[in-house]
């Protein structure tokens, strides 16, 4: 079942175009990420999903309701994590939860919310003390205070530092196991392959491909990448007539032949039939960020700014 | 499992969420750590009055046949007034606005209004705890008469009140910033203030100036105040004064005030 429905949405800022025409559904259960670079137009998608927006020409169900009109009802079950939205300085942590927790109708418990996180310390700190890191947890505290249906979560992991990502990947996880559905905004290619079921990604105001990460990633990320140091002396020829094998380069010792999904076998095949052992040898799939970058046409980066 | 956050489909039917209150109770906690306001606004302005009560003490420290105190109290009053709605509030409200916290409650069910009324609730509540003050440090401390019409200093209370949060919220409205609403407030302050008499009582004030303070709000404030304290009710023009900038002022907000 949908529990969110984006037909045709459009919506534009004066002239500037910032969704020309997104179509999507997330089923219930699912991590759904909605991929894509700063202005390919996630944020205004998703701010029209939680009804801070109202799009300009499409429709827009969660749960089957506008969200320009589901009122309080639907907000009691769609928990929303925003990008830069703070809290006063001098509110506690525990104020925080305490007080968001009065909203809805049956709450988390907080406490127990804040240990997962690992804030457990800072429960006494003022907003203004906790780093980017802690921050950041507490706002997805906050969007799961209510128990929701939903979670919207936009960019998660931005600044935090990498344990605290694996940390917060983890929880995510373990929210969806309780049947919470997820969609997670992201430009971060790794968070996404690792957590979502499925993908959209949206460059220029579209959507440009939906679907699993690792489809993706073979569907449009193309080739292997094989690298190693060959035991001796190695003829180029002997892997270039490889079916398999698309190209080969050579970095002072180091070979890198790139090649379809069958190449690994035909390379190591062709080596030991020449008594050749490969040093090092490294094998690079092709990941959702080669796919990522396949489809939008951008530079090779890790976190695609 | 660690944490038991299984969405609430089935949660028991509406259990009225406390939420209103809890906002508002979260707001007055804020500003109970906020002592430099506190100060300005509370110990500051009572400070002041128990001075002009020793001062008064002396002889020829009274204006037209009036104690120094005495005519000091609703100029005080309207100072704390203006400290909570003009110089509190609208630096609070823009700053949320600014930080994205009234769009983070957007999306909860309660909705951004209800932390503006809190904060509407908590600066009115403090203020009218200053004014108490006020009135009990001139009556205990010096022997000031507490007002003689009770119902004229109340509606009088009122009007100013709402004329001066209306004016803290169409700043609100119109700063961009929590910092911008600050140096608005701030601004606001000294015209204001002045013609409440603050630096020049209206009875030391010449004939003209006098005229143009009867047509601003606290002005108009302090001498409907100055009237029901001395026991008559005030001139209907001063309260027409007052009611028309709490109009005008409200709506002007609530037309210009943006959420994001």
């Amino acid at each position: 079942m949908a529990l969110i429905d984006v037909e045709h949405l459009h919506k534009r800022y004066g002239e500037k175009i910032a969704v020309d025409d997104v179509s999507l559904t997330v089923d219930e259960g699912e991590i759904f990420g909605v991929l894509g670079r700063n202005g390919a137009g996630k944020t205004t998608t998703v701010e029209c999903i939680v009804g801070l927006r109202r799009p300009d020409r499409g429709r827009v169900r969660v749960l089957g309701m506008d969200p320009r009109r589901g009122g309080p009802e639907l907000r009691e079950q769609v928990g929303v994590q925003l990008q830069e939205s703070e809290l006063p300085d001098k509110l506690t942590v525990a104020g925080a939860i305490d007080l968001y927790g009065s909203f809805y109708r049956a709450p988390a418990d907080g406490r127990a919310l804040l240990d997962v996180l690992g804030l457990a310390e800072q429960r006494n700190a003022r907003y203004r003390k906790l780093s980017g890191g802690q921050k950041q947890r507490l706002s997805i505290a906050l969007a799961l205070i209510g128990r929701p249906r939903i979670a919207v979560l936009d960019e998660l992991t931005t600044g935090l530092d990498p344990a605290a990502r694996r940390g917060t990947w983890g929880l995510i996880e373990d929210i969806r196991r309780q049947g919470v559905t997820i969609v997670l905004v992201s430009h971060f290619m790794e968070e996404a392959e690792r957590l979502c079921d499925r993908v959209a990604v949206i460059e220029a105001g579209r959507v440009a491909a939906v679907g699993s990460p690792a489809g993706l990633a073979g569907r449009l990320g193309g080739e292997q990448r094989i690298h190693f140091r060959p035991s001796g002396p190695l003829d180029g020829r002997l892997l270039a007539g490889l079916p398999a094998v698309t190209s080969i380069t050579r970095t002072g010792d180091t070979v890198v032949v790139t090649g379809t999904a069958d190449a690994l076998m035909a390379v190591t095949a062709a080596l030991a039939g020449r008594g050749i052992v490969a040093h090092e040898l490294r094998v690079e799939q092709p990941s959702l960020e080669d796919a990522f970058v396949a489809m939008t046409g951008g530079a090779r980066s890790s976190t695609l700014n | 499992m660690p944490v038991d956050i299984a969405p609430a489909h089935a949660a028991p039917p509406a259990r009225p969420r406390p939420a209103f209150r809890k906002l508002a109770l979260t707001e007055a906690r804020l500003l109970l750590r906020e002592p430099v306001a506190l100060f300005w606004g509370l110990a500051f302005p009572m400070a002041l009055l128990a001075i002009m009560g020793i001062a008064s003490s002396g002889p020829g420290a009274r204006l037209g046949g009036v104690p120094l105190v005495a005519v000091y109290e609703p100029i005080l009053i309207a100072f704390v007034t203006v400290a909570f709605a003009i110089q509190g509030l609208p630096a609070v409200v823009a700053g949320y606005r600014e930080r994205r916290i009234l769009r983070r409650l957007a999306t909860t069910p309660v909705g951004p209004v209800r932390v503006v009324a809190a904060q509407l609730a908590v600066n009115l509540a403090v203020a009218l705890v200053a004014t108490a003050g006020i009135l009990a440090v001139g009556r205990l401390g010096f022997g000031v008469a507490l007002p003689g019409q009770p119902a004229a200093f109340l509606v009088t209370y009122v009007l100013a009140a709402a004329a001066m949060l209306g004016l803290g919220m169409l700043i609100a409205a119109l700063a961009p910033t929590g910092r911008t609403a600050g140096v608005i407030g701030t601004m606001v302050f000294f015209p204001l203030m002045f013609f409440a008499g603050l630096w020049i009582p209206r009875a030391t004030m010449p004939a003209s100036l006098l005229r143009i303070s009867d047509f601003t709000p606290l002005g108009a404030a302090v001498q409907a105040m100055q009237d029901s304290m001395s026991g008559s009710w005030p001139h209907p023009s001063g309260l027409a004064v007052l009611a028309g900038y709490a109009v005008v002022f409200t709506v002007a907000a609530a037309r210009f005030f943006r959420w994001d």
